[in-house]
């Protein structure tokens, strides 16, 4: 059997680097299990960083929706790996219909749940999720597996009239979990302090 | 003068979804996510009309505690208007929301509550208290049409002000239970 994942070349870690690293007015959004070490990874334990970690799963793109409606002027990015993603696949639905301009998903698809011993998820098996962006009526929607056009991909993310979806087609070598707090309630007062100049 | 003002209020307060949709903007609310019910079809249309309302229809109530937590991080506050019945999507995400104490305030209108004929919906009537009761949500029912903007005023208030949640359950004494012909 012929794996998708033999086309799989990117590191999630020099992606996300690329999308976030000095753009420290984007606000991010991410997901279970390594993207919200991505985060870290790009721009350390930031205050306009909010993470999800357990509860929550398939939630991270309508936080991601509910932060652009209200923040307009403001990028934002939600971060989220494949597994996360299928499980909120309603979203994608969701979020087309209010057409944010401002939002843009970056899912790390690496065809498995790795947190939880690498079983497959159904991108293994061809599930198409920026096919699936582009049938709920994402404008921008695209599957990064050449890294030749990982340059033009961050473009969108960042710059296109959203929302924007890009299924990034990841390595499947773990990546080092890094230091950064999983307290809740830290992040939300502080993402709201800097943000909007004052936590409550 | 006094009279004229006063049954006009009578008038008000007896026309529950309008009273509800001015609590709601007294408020401060902007963002309304919902999965519509027959019996919050009013209140959907008004909010709709508003103007200062971000409508925001959803594909299972599962997405509403998030897509207000995330309208909260920007400075925004939101409600999710509901059945019964969607309370039990949420509920895995009611996680998110105790993780981060992010202010919940939810409207749903409980089938099975009161002169169901649909057995189908009695499950998720008898547990709707129940179940925002273990999420340790406070839970309010209304059964009369003068008392939902009052409740719907208080929830609001105590829950942006705490960080807390609550749910404001409109009964089928207030809504009515949907007729069958059979």
């Amino acid at each position: 059997m012929t794996s998708n994942n033999e086309r799989a070349r990117l590191d999630r870690r020099e992606v996300i680097k690329k999308i976030l690293s000095g753009n420290d007015e984007v606000l991010a959004i991410g997901g279970l299990g390594n993207a919200g070490y991505d985060l870290v990874a790009a721009r350390g334990d930031y205050a306009l960083d909010f993470t999800i970690h357990g509860a929550g799963m398939g939630g991270a793109p309508m936080v991601g929706l509910g932060l652009a409606l209200m923040q307009p002027q403001r990028r934002v990015v939600v971060v989220l790996g494949d597994g996360d993603m299928l499980m909120g696949l309603g979203s994608l639905a969701t979020i087309a219909a209010q057409r944010p301009p401002n939002l843009a998903i970056v899912v790390m698809d690496n065809e498995r749940y790795q947190e939880t011993g690498d079983q497959p998820t159904a991108t293994r098996f061809g599930a198409d999720i920026a096919g699936i962006a582009a049938a709920a009526g994402f404008p921008v929607a695209l599957r990064l597996d050449d890294p030749a056009r990982l340059e033009d991909a961050v473009g969108k993310v960042l710059n296109a009239t959203g929302p924007v979806l890009v299924n990034v087609k990841i390595s499947d070598a773990p990546a080092p979990q890094l230091p950064k707090t999983r307290d809740g309630v830290l992040m939300k007062l502080r993402f709201r302090e800097k943000l909007l100049g004052s936590p409550n | 003068m006094q009279a004229d003002s006063e049954s006009a209020a009578a008038v008000s307060a007896h026309d529950w979804p309008l009273a509800v949709h001015q609590a709601l903007r007294d408020a401060g609310i902007t963002v309304v996510a919902y999965v519509p019910d027959g019996a919050h079809r009013r209140l959907i249309e008004l909010c709709a009309a508003d103007g200062e309302m971000r409508m925001v229809p959803l594909t299972t109530e599962a997405e509403g505690p998030c897509v207000l937590a995330g309208a909260w991080l920007g400075g925004g506050r939101g409600v999710l208007l509901m059945q019964s019945s969607g309370l039990g999507n949420c509920i895995n995400n009611f996680g998110l929301l105790k993780a981060g104490q992010f202010p919940f305030l939810t409207l749903v209108t409980v089938r099975g509550s009161w002169g169901e004929a649909n057995p189908w919906m009695l499950y998720m009537g008898r547990n709707t208290r129940p179940l925002l009761e273990l999420a340790d949500f406070h839970a309010y029912e209304v059964d009369r049409p003068e008392d939902a903007a009052p409740t719907v005023a208080a929830a609001a208030q105590m829950v942006f002000a705490c960080g807390s949640g609550a749910g404001v359950l409109l009964t089928q004494r207030l809504t009515g239970a949907k007729r069958f012909k059979a």
